[in-house]
């Protein structure tokens, strides 16, 4: 039941971050052209899908709390102040969807909330990621850092790094799903990000090596796990192919196996705990009553419409978005 | 423990739910409404009932969507704020919230798709039974919530192990008898807001001699359905208050403003209570009443506050009022609904513009009583957490500082305010522009899960918005 359960949580986290990543990504590449057509088209390529996407942050958030409400209770407490900023970062960026077209006047409130919104959204995942790899200061299973016990470079450096990697979803995203001048713009924008990425993740690996990071043991112990890095850097490779020669449809299916490397990467690490180095899978999760009746609803008929759901969504949306003036 | 800190984090929870429920309990109410139009449009064919219909869909739409922003911060908020009671109660009601959402999302998934698109493309009761499975999508939410809340009412079918609640007994969580009296109050509640809503949009057009075919429909379904719907109200409040007597007595005492045992007891119409004197001010009590409110005797003996330690004691002052407030406005509500309906009957209601006036002005009043019902239920509870078990100021997270929760109660504050104030904003100018007419054709965005955007349709035509060139 407890291995149903992660796998449920891997795969909500997994979804999550690939599908509201390349959303949120495409916001922050929102903010690097002015031009009013570009910036209606790039809406457009994410308006009638990205509240689905945000949908399996919920999921993930009920999923956590109810398997693993240990986890859950001292995750979310020490973590305050940056959900706080990534909830507000949600809010604001998700009903700039609908009100930016409302009013004219007001257009760059909400243009610029869609930015800021995307981008503290982004910046505070990744910093969560930071914060975990690093390990949160917790002292008898209750947190006891602070209000700012969570930071730390190391942590900032990780949410920039996401920042990118969302960047970089989102415009892949954008090739696929647009043409004319926001696709070429995307395209030319592709290897900067894709290079941000990789000295970003050179900086992660140098970094822990000089701190030691408890991680870096795990892997010379379980050298197999280098598979994951091994797909990530073969991605790369047909990625730069696909920009070089074009290819539209080929770089977003390769970032989100970058992604699916470096998530494998990051659970293959913890595994087994699920607040790393603290508290283990085994000890977060909730008694035998709770998980079962979870699993017999939700687990077994729920989870798979919503999955199938997504599927539906994203078969109905296919296709390029028509560049601006006759849409929308 | 930083005591500041459980101030501002109670604060926010009451702040922030009472903002979300506002959207929730407008958009169950709605919804049925849509259920009920569609019906008597595949039932009587009339034309008018569509037009109304298409209307409220776009109102719906956006309430809907505010609804779902708001609430994206509510599932966060027992994890922040509230760790202890997060980590201790979690096998309980996480999954009870995590039904919530799953129920919520498949049942979204599935039919608000027909809901926005379908109407050209489904046979005419597949539409209708879309709608009313957007309705038990909603209803269903309602339901979870409720489960929830009542377990922390009156915590049933747990054992303390490991000092977490784990459940032991499902059936009796979900079949606990104080849910099967407070999910009926709060969907009726829901319901009438629906109604009263729908009135008062009716009476509004009226006032103003305009859509008078759809005013009609709007006033005298909404009346109607109110007048047959408070009663029941009532009595479900009745029943409520029933539970309240016999498991929550503390509670009870301070709704009632009872201060000693008394038998037989006295009701107290109204009074001032001072809560350091433990006496009531200027107060109106009726004799005998109370025994029979609370017991259906005349001789009952009920509780008084004193017979409890004062640290096991809820405040006083707002379970007193919000109770006598929500009472209120439900017997105001009672009044309206069966003088408006007795004259829509009589096919007089039209010249007397002073009742349509109040009927237009009533649409706040069950919004009052849901928010002041919750205060009751809520505050009444005080100073536990899970009743009787865990008290709050042991569930809130221990380590949070009052800095910390200043910041992100002062940050909701902010930004619920300019969201709302948007929001008003926006279903005000839908009611401005009123039921044109004009089919709901969605735009080619739009997709199930985004209904604000159907709201778009109606402002198309605003000149402010056509100078922008995005819109055709
Ligand atoms: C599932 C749980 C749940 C649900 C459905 C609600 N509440 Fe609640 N409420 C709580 C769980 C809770 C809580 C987490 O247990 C709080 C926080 C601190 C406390 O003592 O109780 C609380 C506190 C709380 C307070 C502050 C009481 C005090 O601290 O003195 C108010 C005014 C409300 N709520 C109002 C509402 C409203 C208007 C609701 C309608 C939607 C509502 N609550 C639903
Ligand atoms: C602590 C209490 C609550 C929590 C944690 C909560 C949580 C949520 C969440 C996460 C959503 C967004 C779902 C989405 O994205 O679609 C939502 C929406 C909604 N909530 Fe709440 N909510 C609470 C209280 C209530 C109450 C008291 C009611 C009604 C009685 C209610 C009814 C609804 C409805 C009808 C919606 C919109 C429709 C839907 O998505 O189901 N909620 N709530
Ligand atoms: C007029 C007679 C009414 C009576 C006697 C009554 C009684 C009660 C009582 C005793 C409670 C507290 C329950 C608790 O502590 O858990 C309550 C809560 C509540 N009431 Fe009423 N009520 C009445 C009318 C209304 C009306 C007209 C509405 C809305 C339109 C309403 C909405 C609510 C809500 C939303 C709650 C909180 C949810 C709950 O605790 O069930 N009530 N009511």
């Amino acid at each position: 039941m407890i291995a149903f359960w992660v796998t449920l949580l891997a795969i909500s986290i997994l979804l999550y971050v690939l599908l509201d990543g390349f959303d949120l990504g495409v916001g922050m590449l929102f903010g690097l052209t002015r031009n009013e057509n570009n910036r209606n088209t790039m809406m457009a390529a994410v308006a009638p899908i990205w509240d689905g996407n945000e949908t399996w942050l919920v999921v993930t958030g009920v999923i956590l709390w109810g398997a693993f409400p240990t986890a859950y209770s001292i995750l979310l407490s020490s973590l305050y102040l940056p959900l706080l900023v990534m909830l507000a970062g949600l809010i604001l960026r998700g009903v700039a969807f609908e009100f930016r077209n409302k009013t004219e006047r007001m257009r760059w409130l909400w243009d610029s909330s869609f930015i800021l919104g995307s981008f503290a959204a982004s910046f505070i995942q990744g910093l969560t990621v930071g914060a975990l790899v690093e390990g949160l200061p917790i002292v008898n299973g209750q947190y006891a850092g602070g209000d700012f016990g969570w930071f730390s470079p190391f942590a900032a450096l990780c949410g920039l790094g996401l920042c990118i990697g969302y960047g970089l979803l989102g415009a892949c995203w954008l090739i696929k799903k647009c043409e004319g001048e926001v696709r070429e713009r995307a395209y030319r924008l592709v290897p900067y990000l894709a290079v941000a990425l990789l000295m970003f993740l050179a900086a992660v690996f140098a970094y822990a090596l000089a701190e030691n990071l408890r991680v870096i043991g795990r892997w010379l112990e379980r050298p197999y796990l280098f598979v994951f890095p091994v797909i990530g850097a073969l991605s790369v490779f047909v990625l730069a192919f696909s920009v070089r020669f074009r290819h539209d449809d080929v770089p977003f299916p390769m970032v989100i196996l970058i992604f699916v490397a470096a998530f494998g990467t990051l659970a293959a690490s913890f595994w087994p705990y699920i607040i790393p180095f603290t508290l283990t899978i085994e000890d977060a999760a909730a008694p035998q009553s709770t998980l079962a009746f979870m699993f017999w609803g939700e687990g077994l008929f729920i989870f798979p419409i919503l999955l199938l759901y997504a599927v539906i969504n994203f078969t109905v949306f296919r296709g390029k978005v028509q560049s601006f003036a006759e849409h929308y | 423990m930083d005591a500041l800190a459980l101030l501002l984090s109670r604060v926010q929870f009451a702040f922030t739910i009472s903002f979300h429920i506002i959207f929730p309990s407008f958009s169950i109410g709605v919804a049925a409404w849509l259920t009920v139009l569609e019906t008597l449009h595949i039932a009587t064919g009339r034309p008018a009932y569509r037009v109304v219909f298409d209307f409220w869909l776009k109102i719906f739409g956006v309430a809907f969507g505010l609804g779902v922003v708001s609430g994206i911060v509510m599932a966060f908020q027992f994890g922040t704020n509230w760790s202890v009671l997060s980590k201790m109660s979690g096998p309980i009601q996480g999954p009870l919230l995590s039904y919530e959402t799953f129920t919520a999302f498949t049942l979204e998934a599935a039919f608000f798709g027909i809901l926005i698109f379908g109407r050209d493309r489904v046979p005419g009761w597949l539409y209708l039974f879309a709608t009313a499975m957007v309705t038990l999508g909603t209803s269903l939410s309602a339901f979870w919530i409720l489960v929830n809340n009542s377990w922390m009412q009156s915590p049933v079918g747990y054992v303390l192990q490991n000092g977490v609640f784990a459940p032991d007994d499902w059936v009796k969580i979900i079949f606990n008898r104080v849910v099967w009296v407070r999910f009926p109050h709060m969907l009726l509640a829901s319901f009438l807001t629906g109604s009263f809503c729908v009135a008062a949009t009716g009476a509004w057009y009226l006032l103003r001699d305009k859509y008078n075919a759809e005013a009609h429909i709007m006033l005298g379904w909404g009346l109607g359905l109110a007048a047959l719907l408070v009663p029941i109200q009532i009595f479900f409040g009745h029943l409520t208050g029933d539970f309240v007597h016999d498991l929550q007595p503390a509670k009870f005492a301070a709704i009632e403003g009872r201060w000693h045992d008394e038998q037989p007891a006295g009701e107290v119409l109204f009074a001032i209570p001072d809560e350091a004197a433990e006496s009531n001010n200027y107060a109106i009590t009726i004799p005998i009443l109370g025994s029979l409110i609370g017991s259906m005797s005349f001789d009952s003996k009920e509780v008084g506050l004193t017979d409890f330690p004062r640290q096991d004691r809820p405040p006083v002052l707002i379970p007193f009022f919000a109770f006598r407030i929500m009472v209120g406005c439900g017997l105001l509500m009672l009044v309206l609904a069966w003088f408006g309906s007795f004259l829509a009957f009589r096919d007089r209601i039209e010249e007397s513009r002073w009742l349509l006036w109040l009927i237009f002005l009533s649409f706040p009043l069950p919004f009052i009583a849901i928010l002041t019902g919750w205060f009751t239920a809520e505050v009444g509870r005080q100073p536990w957490s899970v009743y009787g078990v865990l008290r709050t100021a042991d569930a809130v997270t221990p380590f949070l500082s009052a800095r910390q929760a200043a910041i992100s109660l002062s940050t909701f504050g902010v930004i619920y305010t300019l969201i709302f104030a948007f929001g008003v904003f926006y279903i005000n100018r839908l009611l401005h522009v009123g039921p044109i007419g004009h089919l709901v054709k969605p735009p080619l965005a739009a997709v199930p899960n985004r209904p604000m955007s159907l709201a778009g349709q109606g402002l198309i035509s605003d000149a402010e918005l056509a100078g922008g060139g995005e819109r055709p």
